[in-house]
C-alpha cells in the first residue's frame, strides 16, 4: 500500500495529502487509536492535547478498568477516535488494568473492536526502562507511532537521543515531543491522517526479546538505547534540591500540613465572596421571575421546584472547582507523590496506607472522584477499604445544611476567647467527626472483613515540574461539567418530583396543605422512625428526598416552607426553628456526617468494585452509623439543654 | 563482606549497592523488577520519609519509594568501588 515503509526514515514525513485520497466507505466503523504509555509518561496530558473536551469516560463491562474515549479532529475534518488506556509497564496480564490493556489492543475483547493503530508514549528522560514496553506493544503487529515525550526536560538536562536511528532499529516511525508543552504534536496528527486513510503499514518484524523474561526485554531496551546513541540526562537537581526539603524530617511534615490546612483556608475563604454572589444572583432572578410570571401553578413549578432546587446546587460550584484547582496543582507539580510518603506512617496505623491519602483529600471535595482515584492503590483490599470510608469525608455537598443549621441554632458566641467562636467550632467537630469514624471504620474494615498481611507500598516518585495552565484548567472545566451535568439531571428530577409530590393530590382543584399532600404522607408514614431522633415528617421529606444528594434537603426544605422574599436563607433559618429543637438540630448534623445520601457515590462504587455488594454494604453501615449516632446526639444535647 | 545476606533495609542512606536476588512472590518481584529492580542494578537510597516511612531508592535512572517490609526482602551485595555517595 505504502512505499513509504522502507526508507528508515520516520515514514509520518513522508504520507501523501490524504485529501487526494478517496474517502472511505460511511457504513464502516470508526477509526480508532489507542494510547499506551507506562503510569508518569504524560499519556493523560497528551490525549488531552489531542482531544480537548470532546472525551468522555467510560467503563469496560465486568471489570472495575476504565478506559476514556475522545475523538481528534484532524486537519482533513476527518475524524479518529482516540481511546486512552490504563497505564502499564508490561502487557503480561496479571493486574486486572493489564488485562484490560492486552486485551483490547490484541482484539480480544468483545465489547470492543481491536484498534487500528497504536500510539506508544515513553518518558524519554528514562528511555532505557520506557522501552521494555516496545517490545509487547511492537509485537501486536499494529501501525505503531513511538513517541518520546518530555522532549523539553531531555534537552534541558543535557540529555539527547538519535530520533532516526531509533526509528530504523524500531521499524516504526519515532517522534520527539512534549505533551504538556504541545511540541512536535503536528507529528501526531500526520500519524493520526495516515490511519484514517488507511495508510500506515504494521512495523515490520524486527527481533523481540521473549516477553516474558524482565531483565532480558530491560537488556534489548538498552540495546537499543546505545545504536540510537541515546545519552540519558542528568539527574533533576531541582527535584533533588526540593526534596531535601519537602522530605526534610522537620520541615517536611511540618509544609506538609501547611499545604492540606492552606488548601481548605482558600477554599473557604476564596470561595465564599463568589458563593454569596451566585446566592444573591439566585434569589434575586427568582423574586424578578415571580414578579414578572403570571401567577400559575407552572411560575410555582419554575420557581420553587426548579430555580431553587437547582440554584442551591449550583452554589457550591465555585467551592468545589476551587478544591479540583488544588488536588490539580499538587497533583501534576509532583508533590502528592510525596504528600502520600509522608502520609504512609500514619496511614499504616489505620490499616491504610499512603497512597490512600490521596483519594481521602479529594474526599473533601467530593466522593465521586474520589472513588475513581482509588485505582492508584494496587492491594485490592486496601483499595475497598478506602473506598468504603471515602463518603465519610466531609463533601461539600454537605456544606448547605451545616451552614444552614448552624447559623440556625448555633448562637454566635466566641469560646477560648476571641480565638473561635463557637459556629465555626461546630463547624471544625463536625470535619473531626466525619474524619473519625473514617479512621475508626477503616481500623475495623482493616481488621476484620478486608484483613491482609501486610500489603506493600510502591510508588514512583515523578521528578517536580510545573503545572501547565492547559492541563489545569483543562481538568477544572472536565469537573465543572460532570458538576452542571449532575445539577441538570439528579438534581433537577429530584427538585421536580418532589414539587410534584408535593402539590398533589389537588382538593377541589386547590394545591392541597403539605400534610395532605403525596410528600406530606410520605413524611408521616416514615415519622415513628425517626422520632427518636428528634425529626418531624417534615425533616422526613427532606430526609427522603436528600437521598439523591445531600444537598438537595436545603432546596426541599425551601419548597416545603414555600419562602418567598429576598432574603430566603434568613428566612429559612427563621422556618426550620418550627420543626427543629436544639438537640434535634445537633441531631440531623449528626445524621448528614454519617449517612450516605448521594447516589452518584453508590453508582461509582458499584462500577469501581464491579457489583452490588459493596455498595450495599456501604449503605447500609453507614445509615446505621447515622442513625445510632443522631440518636446518641439527640439525647445527649437534650440532657444539657433541658 | 558478607554476600546474600544484606538486604536493601539494613543500608543507610547515602550507601549504594548492587541488587542481588528478589526474595518476593511472583507478582510483586515482577512488578518491582518492571520498576528497575533488576538482580545486578544499582541502587542508591535515597531520603527516608520522616518519622521512619517508606525509604525513597535510586534505580534505573529513576526514584522508587518502598516500605522497610518490602525492602527487608531484596537482598544485596555491597558496591565495592564507592561506598558512600554524597546525596544532592
Amino acid at each position: 500500500m505504502s512505499d513509504c515503509h522502507d526508507t528508515g526514515q520516520p515514514k509520518i514525513n513522508l504520507l501523501p495529502n490524504p485529501n487526494i485520497l478517496p474517502p472511505r466507505p460511511a457504513a464502516e466503523r470508526p477509526i480508532i487509536v489507542a494510547i499506551v504509555g507506562p503510569p508518569n509518561s504524560g499519556k493523560s496530558t497528551l490525549f488531552n492535547r489531542l482531544t480537548g473536551l470532546r472525551q468522555k469516560v467510560a467503563n469496560f463491562p465486568g471489570v472495575t478498568v476504565e478506559h476514556r474515549m475522545g475523538k481528534a479532529k484532524l486537519k482533513s475534518d476527518q475524524e479518529v477516535f482516540l481511546v486512552d488506556l490504563p497505564g502499564v509497564y508490561s502487557l503480561n496480564p496479571r493486574a486486572e488494568d493489564e488485562q484490560v490493556t492486552h486485551d483490547v489492543l490484541k482484539g480480544e475483547r468483545p465489547d470492543f473492536p481491536k484498534p487500528d493503530a497504536v500510539i506508544l508514549i515513553l518518558d524519554v528522560t528514562n528511555l532505557g526502562r520506557n522501552l521494555v514496553l516496545a517490545a509487547p506493544i511492537l509485537h501486536l503487529a499494529l501501525p505503531t507511532l513511538v513517541l518520546l515525550n518530555m522532549a523539553d526536560d531531555l534537552a534541558q538536562r543535557g540529555g539527547r537521543v538519535d530520533v532516526g536511528a531509533l526509528s530504523a532499529e524500531l521499524n516504526t516511525p519515532v517522534a520527539l515531543i512534549s505533551a504538556s508543552k504541545g511540541t512536535g504534536i503536528d507529528r501526531i496528527q500526520q500519524f493520526l491522517l495516515g490511519t484514517a486513510a488507511r495508510l500506515n503499514a504494521p512495523p515490520a518484524r524486527i527481533e523481540l526479546p521473549i516477553l516474558q523474561d524482565v531483565p532480558k526485554c530491560r537488556q534489548w531496551a538498552a540495546q537499543l538505547g546505545t545504536r540510537a546513541s541515546y545519552r540519558a540526562p542528568a539527574p533533576p537537581l531541582w527535584t533533588r534540591r526540593l526534596d531535601a526539603i519537602f522530605l526534610h524530617p522537620f520541615f517536611g511534615p511540618l509544609i506538609f500540613a501547611a499545604v492540606v490546612i492552606g488548601v481548605f483556608q482558600s477554599i473557604f475563604s476564596w470561595a465564599q465572596p463568589i458563593m454569596t454572589a451566585l446566592q444573591d444572583a439566585v434569589t434575586i432572578s427568582g423574586v424578578w421571575m415571580t414578579h414578572y410570571l403570571p401567577d400559575t401553578p407552572w411560575r410555582s413549578l419554575l420557581i420553587d421546584g426548579v430555580w431553587k432546587g437547582v440554584g442551591s446546587v449550583i452554589v457550591f460550584l465555585p467551592q468545589i472547582l476551587l478544591l479540583f484547582l488544588f488536588i490539580g496543582i499538587l497533583e501534576d507539580s509532583g508533590y502528592l507523590a510525596r504528600a502520600a510518603l509522608i502520609a504512609d506512617r500514619t496511614m499504616a496505623r489505620i490499616g491504610l496506607q499512603g497512597k490512600s491519602f490521596i483519594p481521602l483529600l479529594s474526599a473533601y471535595a467530593c466522593a465521586v472522584p474520589a472513588v475513581m482515584s482509588t485505582r492508584v492503590i494496587e492491594d485490592k483490599r486496601d483499595r475497598m477499604a478506602t473506598i468504603m470510608i471515602a463518603p465519610l469525608m466531609t463533601c461539600s455537598a454537605r456544606l448547605p445544611i451545616y451552614t444552614l443549621l448552624i447559623a440556625a441554632f448555633i448562637p454566635n458566641t466566641h469560646i477560648l476567647g476571641n480565638f473561635l467562636s463557637l459556629p465555626v467550632a461546630v463547624m471544625l467537630g463536625l470535619y473531626f467527626l466525619g474524619f473519625a469514624a473514617a479512621v475508626v471504620v477503616a481500623r475495623v474494615l482493616k481488621s476484620t472483613i478486608l484483613q491482609s498481611k501486610g500489603s506493600s507500598f510502591i510508588l514512583e516518585m515523578p521528578p517536580y515540574r510545573w503545572p501547565t495552565a492547559h492541563s489545569l484548567s483543562l481538568r477544572v472545566l472536565d469537573r465543572a461539567k460532570v458538576f452542571l451535568r449532575r445539577a441538570g439531571t439528579v438534581i433537577l428530577g429530584v427538585a421536580v418530583g418532589l414539587w410534584v409530590l408535593a402539590n398533589l393530590p389537588l382538593h377541589n382543584g386547590h394545591v392541597p396543605a403539605l400534610e395532605h399532600s403525596y410528600a406530606g404522607m410520605i413524611g408521616q408514614a416514615i415519622q415513628p422512625l425517626i422520632k427518636p431522633l428528634g425529626f418531624n415528617w417534615k425533616i422526613g421529606i427532606g430526609l427522603i428526598t436528600s437521598l439523591a444528594a445531600r444537598e438537595v434537603i436545603v432546596g426541599t426544605l425551601g419548597t416545603i416552607y414555600g419562602i418567598e422574599g429576598q432574603e430566603t436563607s434568613q428566612t429559612l433559618q427563621a422556618a426550620v426553628h418550627h420543626d427543629l429543637s436544639t438537640a434535634g438540630a445537633i441531631a440531623l448534623l449528626v445524621f448528614f456526617a454519617f449517612a450516605m445520601q448521594c447516589l452518584s457515590t453508590l453508582a461509582v462504587v458499584k462500577r469501581e468494585t464491579g457489583g452490588w455488594k459493596w455498595p450495599i454494604f456501604q449503605f447500609t453501615y453507614m445509615l446505621a452509623l447515622a442513625y445510632s449516632g443522631s440518636w446518641l446526639a439527640f439525647h445527649i444535647t437534650q440532657h444539657f439543654t433541658g | 563482606m558478607p554476600s546474600g545476606h544484606s538486604t536493601l533495609a539494613d543500608m543507610t542512606t547515602g550507601q549504594r549497592c548492587i541488587l542481588d536476588r528478589l526474595d518476593l512472590p511472583d507478582d510483586l518481584a515482577r512488578r518491582l523488577m518492571e520498576l528497575g529492580f533488576l538482580p545486578g542494578n544499582e541502587v542508591t537510597l535515597g531520603r527516608r520519609a520522616p518519622g521512619g516511612g517508606p525509604r525513597v531508592y535510586r534505580v534505573d535512572g529513576s526514584e522508587v519509594a518502598l516500605r522497610n517490609e518490602t525492602a527487608r526482602h531484596l537482598y544485596v551485595r555491597r558496591d565495592p568501588e564507592s561506598d558512600l555517595v554524597v546525596l544532592k
